[in-house]
């Protein structure tokens, strides 16, 4: 590193990295606390519904392969959501440690667009980690085809990106005394209506149901997981996941940044 | 004064009918408010002018609730203004925030370091953010550890550290990329006598390096111990705006001045009172106390005063006025 000063117009860089940097010097450091609050209760599920019931034969073991994408997506999209929202709330309720951050000279935009990107990584990290495991747990996949990687990194990134946002839209609307409410409130509903452990198609049976799950972006990553890791069988367009997801990113962004803005400033 | 790239050197900041309304709905805050439908209006600063100058030692006195924070919070760039302007250098606070975070340092009212980071971690990544090089960053904050006695807490976790030394850290966070302006919220609250006594040491310290220093406090003691010139604000309005010695004398009664004569001192007071500049006398046994505009001036008169009356002075003790009698006439309420 040289001891040359920084101009004016790269310090959003600058500052940028440098608040990355920071997200991911702590992050490594709660790794082992991170991996297991995100991805054990994905990963407990795998266990009971991936291997102990297609062994019991209650379930059918063809079920798997609709299983490993909800889960991947599940544990995508909650990683991104709590590594951003939870030490939101602590930042802006109690501990005011982010003020640190709101005084760095960059654009309050550029703040929480670093956290949204910290919050993606976080949840890719999660993703990665599940993948491997559960296929372990699960045994072969026979559908499981990792042919169509750019698919698969446009689904993670934007999956990522539309929770780590309504992580921003949560974490700034949030109280501390409601983060208990925000999980069974927010947060369980959208596991299980996110068509994660079945396929959206499936859902046809109970149309009006189809139709109401729409609002959930997890339908759109689990749906997505499906169309780029298991092609074969019944899912969503992979274009039109991409799209919905681009959407939902869109909108949750503009809403957390105001949001956002509101908590930081008075 | 500095052009919009150069952050080096120091400079001052300025207020102009600087105007803050809060809008809150429903829940009863205090200040003065007005009911307008659900909201409620409160009035935390009233058309504040100010301006401080490049390398001063300034102080905002006031009592809690007087729109000090407000004040702090506008030149910081973290609460917007409702009308009126405000700048740091040459920056404005509303159109270019960036430019005026570049410039200042804030310590806060209370210690928010990270803390998920060390205490070396605070510094390093607080000049990271403002994109000082690695080095120059790494032998600042080991100077700066020194400075603030806490270099042997370097690799602690900030949790580990007592009131005093997180204090000392924010103020060291503060100075990492060299701001051209310090500000202070009530920096000294909550810290012992001895605390207190060796952050004023560091605040004049670096006073001394030329840097504006601009600190809130409703200690009258450490206002008039550390600051050039203080502003008395209440309820949002500036009152008063002096050194704190010109702001003495304009407390009511001036200096007092005791003279400990040689017998009954009632036949003085007369001939005191009239002197010029003497604003009363009054005389308690063989006491003679006067309130002089200018304390140090009125003591020949009043010794030839008690000599005329038949008098010996056999001692003199001067009492100079302090801010908070000047406070308590300004206001009519005591700070606390």
């Amino acid at each position: 590193m040289t001891d040359a000063p920084v101009g004016p117009r790269a310090l959003p860089f600058v500052g940028f990295a440098a608040l990355l940097r920071r997200d991911v010097r702590v992050a490594r450091r709660e790794l082992p606390y991170f991996l297991t609050r995100t991805t054990l209760q994905p990963l407990l599920f795998v266990v009971v519904f991936g291997h102990l019931l297609p062994r019991m034969g209650f379930v059918n073991r063809a079920y798997t392969a609709a299983l490993l994408p909800g889960i991947l997506g599940i544990s995508l999209a909650f990683s991104s959501l709590q590594s951003v929202a939870l030490p939101m709330v602590a930042d802006f309720g109690f501990t005011k440690e982010i003020e640190d951050r709101l005084l760095a000279p960059v654009a309050d935009w550029i703040v929480a667009l670093e956290k949204v990107v910290s919050g993606i990584l976080q949840g890719v990290l999660a993703a990665l980690f599940v993948l491997p495991i559960a296929r372990l747990i699960m045994g072969p996949i026979p559908s499981l085809a990792l042919g169509h990687p750019l698919e698969v990194l446009a689904v993670t990134v934007l999956g990522a990106a539309s929770f780590s946002t309504l992580g921003l839209v949560l974490g700034t609307v949030i109280q501390g005394q409601q983060i208990g409410l925000m999980f069974s409130i927010v947060v369980a509903p959208m596991i299980m209506f996110g068509c994660a452990y079945y396929p959206w198609t499936g859902l046809a049976t109970i149309p009006w149901l189809q139709y109401a799950v729409l609002v959930n972006p997890l339908v759109y990553v689990s749906e997505g997981m499906r169309g780029a890791l298991t092609p074969t069988l019944p899912h969503m367009p992979v274009p039109a996941v991409l799209a919905a997801l681009t959407l939902v990113t869109g909108l949750l962004w503009v809403a957390g940044l105001r949001t956002f803005r509101r908590r930081a400033f008075s | 004064m500095t052009s919009g790239s150069s952050v080096s050197g120091t400079a001052g900041v300025r207020t102009t009918a600087l105007r803050k309304v809060y809008r809150t709905r429903g829940a009863l805050r205090r200040g003065r408010s007005g009911n307008t439908g659900n909201a409620r209006e409160i009035v935390a600063l009233e058309g504040l002018d100010l301006e401080i100058r490049a390398g001063e030692f300034f102080g905002l006195l006031g009592p809690n609730g007087a729109g000090k924070t407000t004040t702090i919070g506008i030149l910081t760039t973290r609460v917007f203004p409702t009308s009126g302007s405000a700048t740091v250098g040459n920056a404005d606070v509303v159109s270019a925030p960036v430019d005026v975070r570049r410039r200042i340092g804030v310590v806060p009212q209370r210690p928010n370091p990270d803390r998920a980071l060390t205490v070396r971690e605070n510094l390093l990544f607080h000049a990271a953010y403002f994109g000082v090089p690695g080095a120059t960053a790494r032998a600042r904050a080991r100077h700066l550890l020194e400075l603030m006695e806490i270099a042997d807490r370097g690799d602690a976790k900030v949790d580990e550290l007592s009131g005093g030394q997180q204090q000392r850290l924010m103020i060291a966070r503060a100075l990492m990329h060299e701001p051209q302006v310090l500000f202070l919220d009530e920096p000294t609250v909550g810290l012992d006598p001895h605390a207190r006594l060796a952050l004023w040491t560091v605040l004049r310290a670096l006073h001394d390096e030329g840097r504006t220093v601009v600190m809130t406090t409703h200690y009258m003691e450490e206002a008039d111990r550390l600051c050039e010139r203080v502003a008395i604000i209440d309820r949002g309005r500036l009152l008063a705006l002096d050194t704190p010695a010109q702001l003495k004398s304009q407390a009511p009664g001036g200096t007092l001045v005791e003279l400990m004569l040689d017998g009954e001192a009632a036949p003085v007071t007369a001939a005191a009172a009239a002197l010029p500049g003497v604003l009363r006398a009054e005389a308690e046994r063989a006491i003679l106390r006067a309130y002089a505009a200018r304390g140090g001036e009125a003591i020949p008169g009043l010794i030839r005063c008690a000599e005329q009356a038949g008098r010996a002075v056999r001692d003199i003790h001067l009492a100079p006025p302090s801010l908070e009698t000047l406070f308590v006439s300004l206001t009519g309420r005591k700070l606390d």
